[in-house]
């Protein structure tokens, strides 16, 4: 069974008109474009320069940020020596890779989850379809507030336990509507022809569903991805144990509040006296996945999350 | 099917559905060491502490105060940042600015706080330019006064981009011919703006706004935990920041989920009512 037309075609990104100036309408004053020109450069510079001073200053020689007043533009000696010290086995290297494995293995199963939901709720024939798909429209409208939901994670033993930065926040009503609206445009006369062929509903899934909604699946999954990586308030409620805490909880402890570094410096000296690059490595620690994962999936945004809120 | 759709189901039925039983704990003097059934029932009692409670009406006061400077300020702000993309003819640049906008929306609350505190507490950036400049300090961070314009710039700084996005859709499914025949009628930019920009993008406009005041209770619970300490409950204390307080950390769990339970209704009541308002005005809103 094959499937004969490519995927790339059927989950385009809606067409984007070419940006050329139409003909009736005149080149701006030249005034107008100069503040346009103005008014990106500052919303850019407020993006940009905060992240390149956080890095910047991670990569400073101490005695660079301590004769700058604590942070560098543009370190004049780049070196490694602020992440070579919180990541030698100590605390901040335990929380990130705690961050890492709830971010792994709870974009895996909310995606699961998510994906199955999504397929059962966008064929016509499923049972109970219609409510199940109220049932979850209203959890939209009306969210249970924090002590009932941590009644229920205590209440499940999950206090303490990994599993409650992950449980609680399973499945995404939205973005299950993104994957479900997806799904739905997928041209039914496909599926009906595979069902005849003898594919059951989990080969259809995997063989023609998923394949033509990659880039649906790609943003839902980012989404989650970063949904887990930065998750902070779930290990605020339900970890006492601060040896379980995952980078973001760490990361307030230490940049936020400001306490030592404790567990990860060779010596005491260098926390004392060199403190900001070390907390911008932390900084910068807690951002780098989503540096890394977002130019990938960037291009993806506009229709992901389009579909998703054009159908609800 | 049912094999597909059973994983998802369990888990909104469970911390959905199920835990609106939590709620029971409002008619209680919730005692987390006997238990649902071990507590005493006391009927309306915390509902009726909450209306003579001035801590909890002072959160809320603070909250529809942040919501409205929401609502001025970080409502329209994207409105405005996509009309300024949209105009942008140059694709790349375009383009470039689209993906550096977006950035921030998935940087967590964490590093967003620490960010506007490396720059502009007593110690930061900021007041460092200002004292090498001989004008003094001003401390941003502690201040009570200065606290809720600084959440409001946080979150635009934070989301802007972000909220730029459906309306850039919006914008570009607007037929181009109506821009032309309203240019050789002889309607400037101003007048293109406001009888064919404006006209297209209403109904999400109000879409948008329904959501938001369906939220106007909750006005981002993360960010303010993590700064509330910094400028005490009297300018900090929201509702969301109240019910942990009280609840989780103060131990009196039955009367912040009575709080909890008032602003979820409150909440579900406020988008429906906002939805018929909408439909009342001609639109579409969000549901029929």
């Amino acid at each position: 069974m094959t499937v004969a037309f490519s995927s790339r075609r059927s989950t385009a990104e809606p067409k984007v008109k070419a940006p050329r100036r139409p003909a009736w309408q005149p080149a701006p004053h030249p005034a107008i474009t100069v503040l346009k020109v103005l008014a990106l450069v500052v919303v850019v510079a407020l993006v940009l320069l905060p992240c390149l001073v956080v890095v910047s200053t991670s990569l400073a020689g101490q005695q660079e940020v301590i004769a700058n007043g604590g942070w560098v533009i543009w370190p004049t000696d780049p070196t490694f020596d602020a992440y070579r010290e919180v990541l030698t086995g100590g605390v901040v290297t335990r929380a990130t890779l705690i961050s890492a494995g709830v971010t792994i293995v709870g974009t895996t199963l909310s995606l699961l989850c998510t994906i199955g939901m999504a397929y059962a709720l966008s064929r016509p024939n499923t049972f109970a379809g219609k409510p199940i798909t109220l049932l979850v429209l209203f959890t939209l409208l009306f969210t249970p507030g924090m002590i009932p939901t941590y009644l229920v994670v205590t209440g499940m033993g999950l206090k303490d336990t990994y599993a409650s930065l992950i449980v609680p926040v399973l499945v995404n009503a939205f973005n299950l509507v993104v994957l479900r609206g997806f799904f739905q445009r997928i041209p039914n006369e496909l599926i009906e022809a595979a069902k005849i062929e003898g594919a059951g509903e989990v080969r259809i899934l995997t063989r023609i569903v998923l394949p033509l909604s990659k880039a649906a699946v790609a943003v839902v999954g980012l989404f989650y991805a970063v949904q887990y990586w930065n998750s902070f308030f779930g290990a605020v409620l339900y970890l006492d144990d601060s040896a379980k805490w995952p980078i973001q909880l760490v990361l307030r402890q230490y940049v936020i509040q400001g306490s030592p570094i404790a567990g990860s410096l060779a010596n005491a000296e260098a926390m004392v006296s060199a403190p900001n690059s070390i907390q911008m490595a932390v900084v910068v620690l807690a951002m780098l996945p989503i540096i890394c994962v977002y130019p990938f999936l960037q291009r993806h945004f506009m229709s992901g999350v389009l579909t998703g809120a054009v159908k609800s | 099917m049912l094999a597909l759709l059973a994983p998802a189901l369990v888990y909104f039925l469970v911390f959905h559905y199920g835990a609106l039983f939590g709620y029971g704990i409002a008619f209680q003097d919730y005692v987390p060491f006997l238990g649902v059934s071990g507590s005493d029932w006391v009927g309306f009692g915390n509902f009726e502490k909450l209306f003579t409670d001035p801590a909890m009406w002072h959160a809320a006061l603070n909250t529809l105060e942040l919501s409205a400077l929401q609502l001025i300020f970080f409502f329209p702000a994207p409105i405005a940042l996509a009309m300024l993309l949209h105009s942008i003819t140059a694709a790349p640049v375009r383009k470039f600015v689209q993906s550096v906008v977006y950035l921030p929306h998935f940087i967590s609350w964490v590093i967003v706080v620490a960010l506007f505190q490396q720059f502009l507490s007593s110690t930061g950036v900021l007041n460092g330019w200002l004292g090498d400049a001989g004008l003094g300090t001003i401390d941003v961070i502690a201040n009570p006064d200065a606290f809720k314009p600084l959440m409001v710039a946080q979150i635009i700084w934070k989301d802007c981009g972000w909220g730029t996005i459906i309306f850039l859709a919006a914008l570009y499914n607007v037929d181009e011919q109506l821009y032309e025949s309203a240019a050789i009628d002889g309607a400037g930019w101003a007048r293109r703006t406001w009888h064919v920009t404006l006209p297209a993008i209403r109904p999400l406009i109000v879409l948008l706004f329904i959501l938001k005041l369906g939220d106007i209770l909750s006005v981002g619970f993360e960010q303010i935990l993590l700064q509330r300490d910094s400028v005490g409950p009297e300018a900090g204390e929201v509702l969301d920041t109240f019910v942990y307080y009280t609840g989780v950390l103060g131990g009196d769990w039955g009367y912040a989920s009575a709080v909890g339970l008032i602003k979820g209704i409150l909440g579900a009541g406020l988008v429906i009512l906002a939805n018929k308002l909408a439909h009342r005005l001609g639109e579409e809103g969000l549901y029929r």
